[in-house]
């Protein structure tokens, strides 16, 4: 269940790297550190990082196996994943968009 | 073992990007990165709050495994070197201890609303016991599988310090017709259809008096990233169902069937609870107790040791709670094994160390470590396979070059 008082983005945390938690003040509170993971330069990067970068970080698709066996059938599997399971508002005319950015570039 | 072909090695750029001056700086989010022994193995070293230098696996939402030498400076898992795990990208960052409050509803005569005040006023009670994640050590498999790329590096052991979730639900009253009991907490999704983390334990589980409501970890406030202020701690189960920043707790009179009991988290429900590698199972049950695992972890992959003279092995098993009976080391390609000495006892649920003097002749060896189990349980000598790359327990080689 969401608190009323969440941030969402860990880029929200900004430039700010006073990175410590609180212990008098209250409430505590937590500054992640900056979000350093990039998306790779490929096409379509823009769809991609609109879309994909909304709910996680490029780390979350660079660190998967690569190699033959992880290229179409994979990343559609994952995109499909991420609409079907996890409801992300993905336009079906940018899967393909996506699948061929994770495909050339991963 | 993620520490033992690791390469930990300076990331020039990010020097370079950062300056001199940024060497000396503690806070800096990047230091090194090292190479997990898979393909695509490589990681930062990350700099969190609260935290040392972890294995950074992804940064939204954080994912932060153990560097694997930690678990050779003792049983206990220290707090700032305590694996992160989240699932969803909307997590809490700020948390006022005074007005957070758990909340025990659904079938019960009573619903509570209890502040931290009132748990610490109850009756405590403490455990030690191994928290590690359904998919540590999931970069191993082969075939490779999709998911959290994680070495050996998302477990430890901490003494847990709580309240009973059975003196929680007695106080609520459990109505007659309960069958399980969900668990949420304050994190969750960025989008509205993404579906809530939520567990789910049967309630004679829930009851068995060792389920806990933790707020302290090896004697300090839970650390923010792994649950501050409250935490479900479920002895001998996966990580998955020791929910985080625990604030709602529901009971009901069905089996919960939200998407993270009945879609995730699930192993072939057969003997083994792999299939084939490479196929799907018939059929799934939800991931429940920990394998028994061991590991040595006085020796890296690669490690040159002294040959003809005694040099002392060390290492940890555990298992879900049937406590380690016996850890047997070969140095021979498994044909002959020899029992290690165990170290004190700190429950069933914890860590338990183990130690053998042995004397290498010159040359390579493939040292392997093997847990048994109170209740019978021993390691494969192949990994078993399942296609969540959920339960990861072969016996583990190191390479050494004795000379």
């Amino acid at each position: 269940m969401k608190s009323s008082k969440f941030l969402a983005l860990a880029g929200l945390a900004g430039l700010t790297v006073a990175l410590s938690v609180a212990v008098n003040a209250k409430p505590v509170t937590y500054v992640l550190p900056d979000e350093t993971a990039a998306f790779k330069p490929g096409p379509n990067l823009e769809t991609v990082q609109g879309n994909c970068g909304a709910c996680h970080s490029a780390d979350y698709i660079a660190t998967q196996p690569q190699g033959p066996a992880f290229k179409k059938a994979f990343w559609e599997a994952e995109v499909t994943k991420m609409i079907k399971v996890y409801g992300a508002p993905i336009d079906e005319a940018d899967v393909p968009k996506i699948v061929d950015y994770l495909v050339q570039t991963y | 073992m993620i520490d033992r072909r690791a390469l930990l090695k300076q990331s020039s750029a990010v020097m370079a990007a950062l300056g001199t001056a940024a060497v000396f700086d503690p806070l800096r989010a990047f230091a090194d990165t090292v190479t997990l022994p898979f393909g695509n193995g490589e990681r930062p070293m990350v700099k969190y709050p609260q935290k040392r230098l972890m294995i950074g696996m992804t940064s939204r939402p954080p994912q932060l495994e153990t560097p694997f030498s930690v678990f050779n400076d003792g049983v206990i898992t220290p707090n700032d070197a305590f694996f992160v795990r989240y699932h969803l990208a909307g997590i809490p960052l700020e948390i006022d201890p005074d007005t957070f409050r758990v909340e025990v509803k659904g079938k019960v005569d009573k619903p509570l609303k209890l502040s931290l005040a009132e748990l610490k006023a109850m009756p405590s009670v403490e455990i030690v016991a191994v928290n590690q994640c359904s998919g540590n050590s999931r970069g191993f498999f082969e075939p490779r599988v999709a998911g959290g790329q994680l070495g050996n590096g998302a477990m430890g052991n901490a003494r847990w310090k709580g309240v009973t979730l059975k003196a929680v639900l007695d106080r609520a009253g459990v109505q007659k017709d309960a069958r399980q009991v969900t668990f949420g907490g304050l994190d969750g999704p960025i989008v509205d259809k993404t579906p809530d983390f939520v567990k789910a334990l049967d309630i004679d589980q829930a009851r068995n008096g060792e389920v806990m409501l933790a707020y302290s970890m090896n004697g300090h406030d839970l650390p923010f990233l792994n649950g501050f202020p409250l935490r479900l701690v479920v002895p001998g189960y996966y990580g998955t169902y020791w929910v985080k920043h625990l604030n709602e707790i529901t009971v009901i009179d069905s089996v919960f069937d939200g998407f993270w009991m009945k879609g995730a988290y699930r192993i072939p429900d057969n003997d083994c609870n792999c299939t084939e590698p490479g196929t799907p199972p018939k059929t799934t049950i939800p991931i429940g107790r920990l394998t028994v695992r061991s590991f040595i972890t006085s020796l890296a992959d690669g490690a040159k040791v002294a040959a003809g003279q005694p040099i002392t092995l060390k290492g940890i098993a555990f298992d879900g709670g049937t406590g380690i009976k016996e850890v047997a080391v070969s140095t021979d390609d498994g044909k002959s094994w020899t029992p290690a000495k165990l170290g004190q006892d700190l429950g069933k649920y914890s860590f338990r160390e183990w130690q053998l003097p042995v004397t290498l002749a010159a040359g390579p060896h493939e040292l392997q470590v093997r847990a048994t189990s109170n209740g019978g349980q021993t390691q494969p000598m192949k990994p078993l396979w399942n296609p969540a790359g959920y339960l990861r327990n072969v016996v583990e080689t190191t390479r050494v070059t004795a000379a």
